[in-house]
């Protein structure tokens, strides 16, 4: 029942996860005042891209082929590791938050890869930078998931959820400087503005979108599929870290179903902030990003410190 | 019965070393087995068919590793006895000083590095045949490699069994010098002869260093035998005297910053399954060495120690990959991993030694599993490796990455086995290098038991380190791995060169590959029997560990964290399948459709025209510059009245260690000058030296007297 449950959840997950892409499209055109696409405009993307032949370079070798499922099933899987409208679900033990972490470097190595598989300048440039740039996000992660670690004394999501839900509302500072650290992190590791535009395709600017410049049809769109994935997995990280109250404990439809609901509000209004965010900033040179991730970095520290500082009672 | 082998090891080792010899003697042999076998005619046939000119090169190589493969697998074997049965086997050989004889003693933690050791070298003897081939027809002869190939083993296995300080320093330096003789082995290049010199002069020091910490152990126990030094109870002040100077001993064998800079030079000067014997194993005998002293013979253990191995072991692991990306010769980028990967081994000691002095024992011995399981899947990567830009640098004569390229299409089984390591080392789930860099997280995670707010929070901080370590090791082999086997050839060897011939050169890298896969899939038993270890070292365990079954990896406890790496290498199959299933195979088999790469319409898209290695780590070069020496050139050659035309552009990039600037040319310069001052005593002239002479008789007779 409850595996079953996990599964159910996964596929929800994952189906979910080009409708927050499109809601955060139709938030920054409200904002740009534009007329906005529907929401479901990106499912169509997805399934024209499904239905169209794939052209891969002659130089290409299998990693080329291969990565876009690759990438694809770490993102799946860490989908399902996460808990999204409930907690306790078998799942969570097979990998903890520093496994999860380790499923998106396994993706990111294949996919920069890929980008250098081909034999061009875009390639390698887009592999180099994401390289750079996820290099030095995942300190500042791992320092964000150590302060909750270090206040639950687990690494274990579903049971640090279930510590912050039985503790109460209580205001920690560790919790406020690693959700904001998480926040800058997750911006970074998205490829959203400022540190990378998912919708340049200028050279001087690109990241992400050059490494996967080669790709088409098919394999262009489970990339797509797996990045609009990975924006959802950031988003429920960092409402249900930090604010998961909502999130069902048992298993019974009614709390099934306010957590949905609390989740559905929850990531409505963290892509709101997102998309203003995005209206409001400028992307920025790539050789500022170091200084926007070690920021990212010092917020996240001054977490961790203001946790053993101030939190930890002997 | 594991004493047996360990023993049948080193000497099959040995005897792998003194046939060598007979490389250049096969007339000599071929009349023996001719004057000893006239009876049997059978035998005398067999053996002429042996000795022939035509085949006795061949045979001779193959025995020569078949003897080291034989070494190999007794010795997992005598490991595989000895964990199993978790008994401590002591025994006295009959050499050394007349008092003291060779003290002999195989428990769980030699057996354990007898262990890494047999993998590695089933590895190197089913790759050798094959690579060592060409030196037959070169300047040097394969009888000074092979020998020295069998001593350097056998003076591992033999530090991994001594259990007293005369014999572990005699075995030590057996080690040392032994390799000094196969990284001077091909001596022609000037750069070898020097990198060979530094080894030596730091190996020495290194000696010296481990000499005296044992010398401070022998003064206040009175005796050389390991049981001797345990009894002993030193003062605080006199056990960090020795642990300093074992820390300096085993840390400069280790490849520990600042003692590192031997290593990129001499790894990649051996040969290439040498550099893997090297990086792989003997780095781990002085991990080993470094074990043993500070958790087995000091009787307590501080946690000021604990810090200095922990920025140690920080700074050699950011720094070793620094370093290692900036690098274009595949070999030598491979030894600076290896200073990465001996500093993440030393951040795991260094929690352990803080665990231990504040009375958590339980996690400090998990530092201590962490630690020991990377030395092992470190040994299992890094010669996995080795062996493989080995078997490049057989098939393409090339060594830096900027020549390479498209070896996937050209060699596609060697960039398979390739790239496992390559997943490997970089710290990826589900493969090995992943579980002991998280049960590194975990150990540093379990600071809230605690008391000091000063190292609460400066472990998570060098954690914070270990993960920038992590994701800079997966920059650096992106850049290996796409740079050497994906895009286009990039030299005229590399686009016609072909797979390797000799089975054994993909068989060894192979073997290496398989463990990889499995200690990361199944890493539960292996942990179980490094219960083992600790169990005997210092009288703790993780009994936790498989709570959750044997496939659930739960080093603390149950709820605190879960790893299960079987059910995710399952997870990222089954999702593949579904995948490809539903979007391949149920999608109408929509075939893809092969054409030229978009090249802007401009064509001639060629090699040069790739990101180069030089170009994929400029970013990382251009934000961590502080800790490089980089010297960065543009020569302009300009023509023209005014000198605006520019004819020739030439760009040069040298990228240093800083520790050369900072470190070592101070201490060599002060060195000299002291030797120069000390030198002014040297006049040359015959009567000062009478002076001396007669001065000294006084001096004596006065003491005498």
């Amino acid at each position: 029942m409850a595996w079953l449950l996990a599964l159910l959840q996964t596929l929800l997950f994952i189906a979910s996860a080009p409708i927050l892409a499109g809601w955060l499209k139709k938030v920054k055109c409200r904002l740009q005042n534009r007329r906005a696409p529907s929401l479901f405009q990106p499912y169509r993307d997805l399934r024209k891209l499904w239905r169209k032949e794939p052209v891969v370079a002659h130089s290409a070798s299998w990693i080329f082929k291969a990565t876009p499922y690759i990438v694809l099933s770490t993102t799946v899987l860490t989908a399902s590791i996460i808990p999204l409208i409930a907690v306790n679900l078998p799942t969570a033990k097979i990998a903890d938050v520093v496994v999860l972490i380790g499923f998106f470097a396994l993706g990111r190595f294949f996919l920069a890869l890929a980008g250098m598989d081909i034999g061009t300048a875009f390639g390698g440039m887009g592999s180099s930078r994401e390289m750079m740039v996820s290099s030095l996000a995942e300190p500042a992660m791992l320092m964000a998931v150590f302060t909750l670690a270090m206040s639950a004394s687990t690494t274990n999501l579903s049971e640090a959820m279930k510590y912050v839900l039985d503790t109460g509302l209580v205001l920690r500072p560790s919790f406020v400087f690693a959700m904001l650290g998480l926040m800058l992190v997750a911006v970074a590791e998205t490829g959203r503005i400022p540190v990378d535009n998912p919708t340049t395709h200028l050279e001087l600017t690109m990241i992400h979108e050059a490494m996967i410049l080669e790709y088409s049809g098919r394999h262009l769109g489970l990339i797509e599929w797996a990045s609009q994935i990975k924006l959802m997995i950031y988003g429920v990280l960092i409402v249900n870290i930090f604010i998961p109250w909502g999130i069902a404990q048992d298993f019974s439809l009614r709390s099934l179903g306010i957590g949905a609901l609390s989740l559905g509000l929850k990531l409505i209004g963290l892509t709101v902030l997102l998309g203003l965010s995005e209206v409001i900033l400028a992307k920025m040179r790539v050789f500022r990003v170091q200084e926007y991730l070690s920021f990212a970095y010092l917020l996240t520290l001054l977490g961790m410190l203001s946790h053993i500082i101030l939190e930890i009672q002997h | 019965m594991s004493l047996f082998f360990a023993y049948l090891s080193v000497v099959a080792a040995l005897v792998s070393g003194l046939a060598a010899l007979a490389t250049d003697k096969r007339s000599e042999l071929d009349r023996l087995a001719t004057s000893l076998l006239r009876r049997w005619p059978k035998l005398h046939s067999r053996a002429q068919s042996i000795f022939s000119a035509t085949h006795y090169a061949e045979y001779h190589r193959n025995s020569l590793f078949i003897l080291l493969g034989v070494s190999g697998v007794s010795a997992v074997l005598a490991s595989a006895m000895a964990l199993f049965s978790g008994t401590v086997i002591t025994d006295t050989l009959p050499f050394g000083l007349p008092w003291l004889h060779w003290h002999i003693r195989f428990d769980a933690l030699s057996a354990f590095f007898y262990l890494i050791i047999g993998l590695a070298l089933i590895a190197v003897s089913l790759f050798g045949p094959g690579y060592v081939r060409e030196f037959e027809h070169g300047k040097h002869s394969l009888s000074v490699l092979g020998f020295f190939t069998g001593l350097f083993v056998a003076g591992m296995e033999l530090v991994l069994l001594a259990d007293d300080a005369f014999f572990f320093v005699i075995a030590w330096e057996l080690m040392s010098v032994s390799s000094y003789f196969l990284v001077a082995f091909q001596h022609e290049q000037a750069s070898n002869r020097r990198a060979a010199f530094l080894y030596l002069l730091m190996a020495v020091i290194g000696a010296i260093s481990i000499i005296l910490a044992y010398g401070v152990l022998a003064g206040f126990s009175g005796g050389l035998t390991f049981d001797q030094f345990r009894s002993v109870k030193l003062t605080p002040v006199w056990a960090s005297v020795a642990f300093v100077l074992a820390l300096i001993g085993f840390g400069m064998k280790a490849g520990l910053v600042p003692f590192h800079a031997w290593l990129p030079e001499a790894h990649p000067a051996a040969p290439s399954h040498i550099s893997a014997l090297m990086s792989g194993v003997m780095l781990k005998v002085a991990v080993y060495g470094f074990i043993r002293f500070t958790f087995d013979l000091l009787d307590e253990v501080y946690w000021q120690w604990g810090l200095v191995a922990l920025l140690l072991g920080t700074a050699s692991a950011v720094l070793g990959i620094l370093y290692a990306m900036q690098q274009q010769n595949l070999k030598r980028l491979l030894a600076y991993s290896s200073v990465e990967n001996i500093g993440i081994i030393f951040i795991a000691l260094g929690l352990a030694l803080i665990f231990f002095s504040s009375g958590q024992a339980r996690l400090g011995t998990l530092g201590i599993i962490a630690a020991l399981m990377h030395c092992l899947n470190h040994a299992l990567f890094k010669s996995l490796l080795f062996l493989g830009a080995g078997a490049i640098l057989h098939n393409t004569h090339e060594q830096s990455l900027e020549n390479m390229g498209g070896l996937i299409h050209r060699m596609p089984k060697l960039s398979g086995i390739f790239l496992i390591g390559c997943l490997s080392i970089s710290a990826l789930p589900p493969f090995n290098g992943f579980v002991s860099e998280w049960l590194i997280f975990q150990t540093a995670l379990q600071t809230g038991n605690l008391d000091s707010g000063v190292i609460r929070s400066l472990i998570p901080t060098a954690s914070a380190v270990l993960a920038l370590t992590s994701a800079l090791a997966a920059g650096c082999f992106v850049n290996v791995y796409g740079v050497a086997f994906l895009g286009l050839p990039r030299s005229k060897h590399v686009a016609s060169c072909h797979e390797v011939s000799h089975q054994g050169m993909l068989a060894g890298p192979a073997f290496l590959a398989v463990f990889c896969v499995l200690f990361g899939v199944f890493p539960t038993p292996l942990i179980e029997t490094l219960n083992v270890v600790t169990g005997q070292l210092v009288g703790s365990t993780l009994p936790q560990v498989s709570a959750l079954g044997w496939l659930w990896v739960s080093p603390v406890a149950k709820e605190v964290a879960s790893y299960s790496p079987f059910l995710v290498l399952l997870g990222i199959l089954v999702t593949v399948s579904a995948c490809y299933q539903v979007f391949y195979l149920r999608s109408g088999r929509l075939e893809s459709r092969r054409a030229d790469t978009w090249d802007c319409g401009f064509g001639g898209l060629n090699a040069r025209m790739q990101y180069t290695s030089t170009g994929f780590v400029m970013p990382f070069r251009r934000i961590f510059q502080p800790v490089f020496d980089v010297d960065e050139r543009i020569e302009e050659q300009k023509s023209g009245p005014d000198g605006f035309h520019t004819e020739r552009l030439r760009y040069h990039l040298h990228v240093s260690d800083i520790s050369w600037g900072y470190v070592y040319q101070p201490v060599a310069r002060s060195v000299l000058g002291l030797s120069r001052w000390v030198s002014r005593i040297q006049t040359g002239n015959i009567r000062t030296y009478l002076a001396y002479s007669f001065f000294t008789l006084l001096i004596l007779l006065w003491g005498i007297s």
